[in-house]
């Protein structure tokens, strides 16, 4: 098939050989990489990015449900790089998609939400202010709020971000308001909106990673309704492609290398990386040298690159003498209620999420029996098939003249509350390498060993109860939620390769360098201590800005060299 | 507020105005390319079965169907591109169909030619789900397991086939029928108010001064 001409022509960017040694090999273009490669390409560093995914441009993107969902256009591709999934350790595995993450230049920042509120203090430093919980490794943070409040604003402004600063009694201090004002709220929006408030609670315009006003060369959003899972044709959504990459590729030091997919961090004999070895399309392998290695190949496949460096030098894995990586996954907590009204939303138009209220951020404990906290958010993101195929009421028809009159009716009347939370860091919560199932390359698959905490479920059925109270508030004709089961599968992959200071119980440290490989960096969801109360991707981005400073000092001062 | 942000849409609209439409012709072009009415797996006789159920599925009855849609069009394409491994299921569940039909009723012949209530009663047998199972939230994959059985994969295919973007090249939801059935406008862009209750907003304000306009209403 053709292309449509608009954005289609790919810019002229230089181009090095594998055997070039640049100064940075980044693994992964999406929500960390993207940034990585734009701070440090335009400090004067030389970089690599290899990414495992096609260069799609925004001309690639459609609106066909099939190709983008169903055929994993943007995603990982389950036949390729199947996954296995148990409960616990003692358990064997079998074979069913346990992840969705992007696979394309842009990564998972291509179909996100949006979602762009910042942690609150609480997050980082949550194990001291509440002490231990039980079957739970929960832990502080090696930096705090205020560390990272000047690079959540950078993402704001570098990255773009539309809210509305002081409007939720809740947020965390800021040094600068919004580069933008919210986007148009949506019917479901003020439905939430006078609900809450009839409950005495504080909702406030959603935070969102999408243009409300043109910035940067970039549209507004134009509300075409393919949101959440689709790729943004105008580059109103805030992606790496349509906001970092092309500032890192403008640079002239900044090489993104799609199709590439790397399978092992190469070393030397003194104990440093010397560079990424990779697939090229053809499946040939090359090795980019590099004076420094960066992972930000998300939460599930940076800690299976490590494991899947193992050496003799490194048994257990590169990076692993914590024998922590892969382990403490964090998924985030969900529980989904909807609702229908008797007028017509139209909430198909637009972008997902236009309220939030985080009242029960943080949860007392002594009062509500289990820890957590998290917040709702009112939102649409069901496309036409989608809707068809789940968003009915339980005990509907499937078919024949009542199922058609009930789609009539209700797709234009729906919406959606999420409730969105914490999860428990635990051990056996885990990626690992499966020893049996092997991907499209010949590469042991991955792995998840996954059992919510006890409290998580608890919190997931706690958050339904209050959508739930909000929907009758609002007068939702009909309401429900949608099963709570223990997860499976996940989209959010944080906390596999956790920050810390103690190299006994972390795999990085708070500059993002691997405790083990001085010259090897981590940077993505893994590196997250705590998951925050959902919608981390405003984090990870703010992360990989302060990364970025850190690994520049490092690098100027030599000390990458040692 | 909501006016300086449909301003600031329809700038970007204006200035990119040729490529947007370029793109659309494009995409309308390709849409248009597949020769709607030719057949690339399924068999005149089958596609009339399938015709038959998918239009049970969803019924022409005042509104457009299935049938109007073109899903058995859509279906024959699937089974050419992302659903090539239902092929069988299709080829061997057919006169199975036909079997179960003739089993109920022993006078009938073909699922096309059977009436209504017969077809209903055929499927009704099939639908070994029936509406018992709690909705799944809908997410990537919709039709991953159902393969097996050709009742659901002609149900995934025709809800698929009725509902698809019509500027695919998928074939279906021929004329966005089926987007017009459920209240989809064909539209790239909307600008608000976008539904009944974000009509006549004013705009956020914090707790306190919202109570107070509440009061003055």
């Amino acid at each position: 098939m053709t292309k449509a001409t608009f954005g289609a022509k790919a810019p002229d960017t230089v181009k090095y050989n594998p055997s070039d040694v640049v100064d940075f090999v980044i693994v992964g273009s999406g929500a960390a990489g993207g940034i990585l490669a734009k701070e440090l390409s335009t400090n004067g560093f030389s970089v690599v990015v290899l990414e495992q995914g096609p260069y799609l441009r925004e001309s690639d993107f459609s609106h066909d449900e099939i190709k983008v969902l169903q055929e994993d256009l943007l995603t990982n591709h389950p036949k390729l790089q199947p996954n296995t999934f148990r409960k616990t350790p003692k358990d064997k595995a079998k074979q069913q998609r346990t992840v969705l993450y992007g696979r394309a230049v842009g990564g998972t920042s291509n179909h996100f939400t949006a979602n762009f509120w910042r942690f609150h203090e609480i997050d980082f430093i949550e194990r001291s202010k509440i002490g231990p919980v039980a079957g739970s490794t929960l832990t502080d943070w090696p930096i705090k709020y205020a560390d990272l409040e000047p690079y959540y604003t950078k993402v704001e402004w570098e990255v773009g971000v539309s809210g509305m600063a002081g409007a939720s009694p809740f947020d965390p201090p800021r040094s600068k308001p919004y580069p933008m004002p919210p986007l148009p709220v949506k019917s479901s929006g003020v439905i939430f909106e006078r609900a809450a408030r009839k409950l005495g609670w504080n909702p406030f315009p959603a935070p969102m990673a999408i243009l409300s006003q043109p910035r940067a060369g970039r549209s507004a959003c134009v509300n075409c309704g393919f949101c959440l899972g689709f790729g943004c044709e105008v580059k109103a959504k805030s992606s790496s492609l349509a906001s970092m990459i092309p500032i890192a590729e403008k640079s002239g030091k900044c090489e993104i290398r799609p199709n590439s997919y790397v399978h092992k961090i190469e070393m030397d004999e003194q104990g440093r990386a010397t560079g990424a070895v990779y697939f090229d399309e053809k499946k040939n392998v090359h090795l980019q040298k590099a004076k420094a290695v960066i992972l930000s190949a998300n939460g599930a496949e940076t800690p299976r690159l490590l494991l899947l460096s193992a050496s003799s030098k490194f048994p257990n894995g590169l990076s692993n003498s914590s024998g922590l990586v892969g382990k403490n996954l964090m998924f985030n907590t969900g529980a989904v209620s909807v609702g229908v009204m008797d007028e017509p939303l139209n909430d198909y138009k637009g972008y997902a999420v236009s309220r939030v209220l985080h009242d029960f951020y943080e949860l007392d404990a002594s009062k509500v029996g289990f820890y957590g906290g998290g917040g709702l958010d009112a939102r649409y993101d069901v496309t036409p098939i989608g809707f068809a195929f789940g968003g009915l009421p339980p005990g509907s028809p499937r078919w024949g003249k009542d199922y058609k009159a009930l789609l009539a009716h209700n797709f234009t009347r729906s919406f959606e509350i999420f409730g969105h939370g914490t999860s428990l860091p635990v051990e056996d919560n885990s990626f690992s390498i499966d020893p049996d199932v092997k991907d499209a390359w010949g590469l042991p698959a991955l792995r998840l060993t996954y059992k919510d905490h006890p409290d998580d479920v608890k919190l997931m059925h706690w958050l339904a109860d209050r959508s739930n109270e909000l929907l009758q508030a609002a007068g939702a004709k009909q309401h429900w939620t949608f099963p709570i089961d223990e997860q499976q599968f996940g989209v959010h992959l944080l906390g596999t390769c956790r920050m810390g200071n103690d190299p006994k119980s972390s795999v990085v440290n708070a500059d993002h360098q691997s405790h083990d490989v001085k010259n090897l960096f981590l940077c993505d969801g893994s590196s997250l201590t705590t998951g925050g109360r959902g919608q981390p991707t405003m984090t990870i981005m703010a992360l990989a800005f302060r990364a970025a400073d850190r690994i520049r000092d490092l690098a100027r001062r030599g000390a990458l060299n040692a | 507020m909501s006016r300086t942000l449909a301003a600031a849409g329809a700038t970007w609209t204006v200035a990119n105005w040729p490529a947007v439409l370029a793109a659309a012709e494009h995409a309308h072009k390709v849409a248009e390319a597949p020769d709607s009415q030719k057949l690339e797996f399924l068999t005149p006789a089958e596609a009339k079965e399938v015709e038959a159920i998918s239009a049970c599925i969803i019924p022409s009855d005042g509104t457009p169907g299935a049938r109007e849609a073109g899903v058995v069009y859509f279906i024959d394409r699937a089974l050419v591109t992302f659903s090539v491994d239902d092929q069988k299921t299709y080829r061997e569940g057919l006169p199975e169909i036909q079997n179960r039909l003739q089993h109920i009723f022993p006078t009938a012949t073909l699922f096309s030619t059977a009436t209504a209530e017969q077809q209903e009663a055929v499927l009704e047998s099939l639908d070994e789900a029936g509406s018992k199972n709690p909705p799944r939230r809908p997410r990537a994959n919709f039709m991953a397991g159902s393969a097996a059985q050709l009742f659901e994969t002609i149900r995934a295919h025709t809800l698929a086939g009725f509902l698809i973007d019509p500027e695919s090249d998928r074939k279906g939801n021929r004329g966005g029928v089926g987007w017009t059935v459920i209240g989809r406008l064909p539209e790239h862009g909307f600008q608000p108010p976008f539904g009944f209750y974000d009509k006549g907003y004013a705009g956020w304000q914090p707790a306190s001064a919202a109570k107070e306009s509440a009061k003055n209403d």
